[in-house]
């Protein structure tokens, strides 16, 4: 059957304006909306409409190739071109997925979270938000990256300073997000500046064009990339640059958290791959010498480090956050492999990553919800009182630990793979290292959950009180996509696996961004 | 050396306002004075876009009407506020020189994404001082200590 003729034409041929362009003006609808319940429905509606775009998008890329979209019929390099291609359209239909996903958990959660008259313009700010995360991936102009990665940022500082309502340090985490954050959009502006000023273009395929013809340019192009990295490093969390991330994560409200973890730092390792390996090229000696010497070695250590931060955490929330850093890792590893298969395996672990963390952060709100619990030591008995919470929980937790038949564990495979390959067997006693930390500070939550005793309340153990089923659902449905990855069940693991390899396949062979069509 | 910083005279006042700006916002305990050192660090970028805009001897960018029309008044104006006799001997011939109009129309998106963030980053401030009842980093270091040991409150 051929799912592609279900689509309407014209969505597929509008689609890559249609799903920025709906939520932004969504978006603004939403703000003036009087009722909390309207502005949810009408959150959850575009989000819909925009998976169903995605995903006809992504087939259409499947079976007939990369698209471009001339916005307004200005044909690149002059007008700005939105290119739907292998290694945008998976991350496009992640984002959206993902915010069906947790429009439908804010149901319950932002009424616990949020206080009442700021609801409505949550959800506004959360439209935003994913406008510019999706205007982040699918545009193909440079200066439009910095406009939509400011548009995502700045109503994310927003929605992290919403959580002030359950915990006050949510405002000064979102301050701090707001100067780094805002230094990290300037720096990658500066680059763009130093990459204008050296090819006279701001369109990416035009840009990657003349830079191949220039052999990887000047002085002022070598600059350029500096600063492009650290201003992608600096919203991705890579390792020193991710002090931001623990504060914002663990403070925000749990949608907020979910979002961000699952989108906001793949969307920006997304744009990652999309400059080291398009834009520029990895055969300019600048560009091998920071994938060699710079991204490997702050991803290794990253890996390492935070994941031992991570054990030492009391707040549970803290402990997942480090965990993102530490993951943030492996992908800058599956990087700087800069071959094929390292490139697929690290993008594949930027899918599962989003789906198994998400996971994570959507039980950890319910617990919160139900026992206005965060702390290690408060999940005693949590089996007993939540049990298909933390059934959930405990599913996302093996996946990313790496347990056989989960999709942790098939991005780790791919990845160990790609640098026992390369012959980088140290690489391959880091990654099983930090696995091991990760059953460390994973297991301190599970055994606590599994072989505590419930604490006493009143002088009796406390009761069993599932969380609602708006919750549940979406957090079942993510340990199930995982399990399902895992051991490709309906063929999701094969999908997601030739999803990377498309990608990788896209990253490595030249020039078909864009122009290409 | 001078002559190198004289010719290049731009590029040293927007160093000079990065590092300055950089500098505030990691040196500076105060919330407001961070957002200050934020802001400088952002108009540097700015004057380096308008910077690089600028073609040496080139006129400003809009069509000038040689033969007739009201735009042709202008002309004169034009050629004396791009500066001097190079510029009028472009003028004069076929072929117009003008400075790059992109950076700065890249550059009124920026200026707005700037105010943006600095109105969020104020707004946040005046919400730390209502909760925090100080803006200084050290003192809401000091209160969240306690939070910090003593959990969230119910």
């Amino acid at each position: 059957m051929d799912i592609l003729s279900l689509f309407p034409a014209w969505l597929l041929e509008q689609g890559p304006s249609f799903i920025v362009v709906l939520p932004l003006l969504m978006g603004a609808i939403t703000a003036i909306l009087p009722s909390r319940t309207l502005a949810w429905w009408v959150s959850l509606v575009v989000a819909l409409l925009c998976t169903v775009t995605a995903f006809g998008l992504l087939l259409q890329v499947y079976s007939e190739g990369a698209s471009l979209y001339t916005m307004g019929g200005w044909d690149p390099p002059h007008g700005i071109s939105l290119v739907i291609d292998a290694l945008s359209a998976p991350v496009l239909l992640l984002i959206a997925a993902m915010a069906v996903v947790t429009v439908i958990y804010a149901m319950p959660a932002t009424i616990a979270e949020v206080e009442p008259k700021k609801r409505a313009p949550f959800y506004a700010a959360f439209l935003l938000c994913f406008a510019g995360l999706v205007g982040m991936v699918v545009t193909g102009d440079a200066f439009n990256v910095f406009v939509f990665l400011e548009v995502s940022s700045i109503s994310t500082y927003a929605l992290v300073a919403m959580g002030a309502a359950r915990d006050r340090r949510a405002l000064s985490a979102a301050y701090n997000y707001l100067i780094m954050g805002s230094i990290g959009a300037t720096f990658f502006v500066i680059g763009l500046g130093f990459m204008f000023m050296e090819t006279g273009t701001l369109n990416m395929a035009d840009m990657s064009r003349i830079l191949a013809d220039l052999d990887g340019g000047s002085r002022v192009a070598k600059v350029g990339f500096g600063f492009i990295i650290i201003g992608l490093g600096l919203k991705l969390a890579m390792f020193p640059l991710h002090t931001w991330l623990p504060g914002a994560y663990a403070y925000a409200p749990t949608k907020v958290t979910v979002f961000l973890a699952s989108t906001a730092t793949k969307a920006a390792l997304y744009l990652l791959f999309r400059f080291t390996f398009t834009v520029f090229d990895p055969s300019f000696d600048y560009v091998a010498v920071v994938l060699k010497y710079v991204l490997i070695g702050l991803g290794v250590v990253g890996m390492v480090f935070a994941s031992l931060q991570a054990i030492f955490q009391t707040d549970a929330r803290r402990t997942l956050a480090y965990s993102s850093v530490a993951q943030v890792g492996y992908m800058l590893l599956g990087i700087s492999l800069a071959t094929a298969a390292g490139m697929a395996a690290g993008y594949l672990h930027l899918l599962n990553h989003a789906i198994i963390k998400g996971g994570l952060f959507l039980a950890m709100g319910a617990f919160w919800y139900r026992f206005g619990i965060t702390r290690v030591e408060d999940f005693n008995g949590l089996s007993k009182t939540m049990p298909w919470t933390m059934g959930a929980f405990m599913v996302s937790a093996l996946s990313l630990i790496g347990v056989p038949f989960t999709a942790g564990f098939v991005s780790k495979v791919n990845l160990t793979i790609a640098a026992a390959d390369k012959g980088w067997w140290w690489a391959v006693g880091v990654i099983v290292v930090t696995s091991v930390l990760a059953i460390i500070y994973i297991g301190r939550i599970l055994l606590a959950a599994y072989f505590g005793s419930p604490p006493l309340i009143d002088g009796e153990p406390a009761k069993r009180n599932e969380a609602p089923i708006m919750m549940l659902v979406p957090m079942w449905f993510l340990a199930l996509l995982s399990i399902a990855v895992g051991s490709n069940v309906l063929g999701l693991g094969d999908g997601f696996v030739l999803a990377s390899e498309r990608a990788a396949e896209l990253l490595t062979g030249q020039s078909s961004i864009g122009m290409g069509g | 050396m001078f002559s190198v910083i004289f010719e290049q005279y731009n590029y040293a006042v927007v160093i000079i306002l990065m590092m300055t700006g950089l500098y505030v916002v990691f040196a500076s305990r105060n919330l407001i004075k961070k957002l200050v050192g934020l802001s400088i660090f952002q108009t540097s970028v700015f004057l380096l876009y308008i910077t690089i805009g600028k073609v040496a001897g080139g006129q400003p960018p809009i069509v000038v009407d040689s033969h007739g029309g009201d735009h042709a008044a202008l002309e004169p104006v034009l050629v004396a506020a791009a500066g001097g006799e190079k510029a009028a001997s472009y003028a004069a011939g076929h072929d117009v020189l003008y400075s790059n109009p992109l950076p700065h129309v890249l550059i009124l998106t920026a200026i707005v994404v700037g105010v943006a963030t600095l109105a969020i980053g104020l707004s946040l401030v005046v919400r730390i001082r209502e909760v925090y009842g100080t803006i200084e980093e050290d003192g809401i270091d000091m209160l969240d200590y306690q939070y910090n040991l003593e959990g969230v409150e119910d």
